[in-house]
């Protein structure tokens, strides 16, 4: 394999694994926002459901990275004390 | 993402490029867990979506993590005790 070829591989792999996870992203979100804010489903999103959706949206974003930085700093703990991992 | 990987690499024989795989695929697993743990604190945590994440939300879910990660651990430990005391160790 050429180094090229390699790179085509590399780029392949890394933008199917960032689309996976965009799409997990998407549907994570359309669940949990749409329980939050839709309580009645009318015949339109109205105003305060698109502002609801929009908030919402932010702080799942928000609780994510919160999520992601306590467990990488749990993993980074657990290697270096020899636990798990 | 697994069969990719052992595969892709393998075939190709390079040990380089098995290595950046399984990074690649270590990243991806580590960030389908983050999605797992993100969906049950959620729920935990948030009641109504703020103008802010506050920080009694926040420590909630920073609690959350840790708390769900020692459950998982204490289930494995606990499975594997029950399974070492009910084999026969004759």
């Amino acid at each position: 394999m050429t180094s090229s070829q390699k790179d085509q591989v590399l780029q392949e792999l890394r933008s199917q694994i960032a689309l996976a996870n965009a799409q997990e992203l998407m549907q994570k979100m359309s669940e949990k926002c749409f329980k939050k804010c839709i309580y009645k489903p009318g015949t339109q999103l109205d105003n305060s459901e698109q502002k609801c959706l929009a908030m919402c949206m932010d702080r799942y974003m928000d609780a994510w990275n919160t999520v992601s930085r306590t467990y990488n700093a749990r993993l980074s703990r657990e290697h270096s004390s020899g636990g798990l991992q | 993402m697994e069969d990719f990987a052992s595969a892709g690499a393998n075939q190709v024989g390079d040990p380089q490029l098995q290595r950046i795989i399984e990074m690649e695929t270590q990243k991806a697993r580590f960030q389908a867990l983050v999605h797992n743990l993100t969906d049950v604190c959620w729920e935990k945590c948030i009641d109504r979506p703020a103008a802010k994440l506050d920080s009694r939300s926040e420590s909630c879910i920073v609690n959350c993590v840790e708390r769900f990660i020692d459950t998982s651990n204490f289930v494995v430990n606990r499975l594997s005790d029950i399974s070492k005391r009910s084999s026969p160790i004759n």
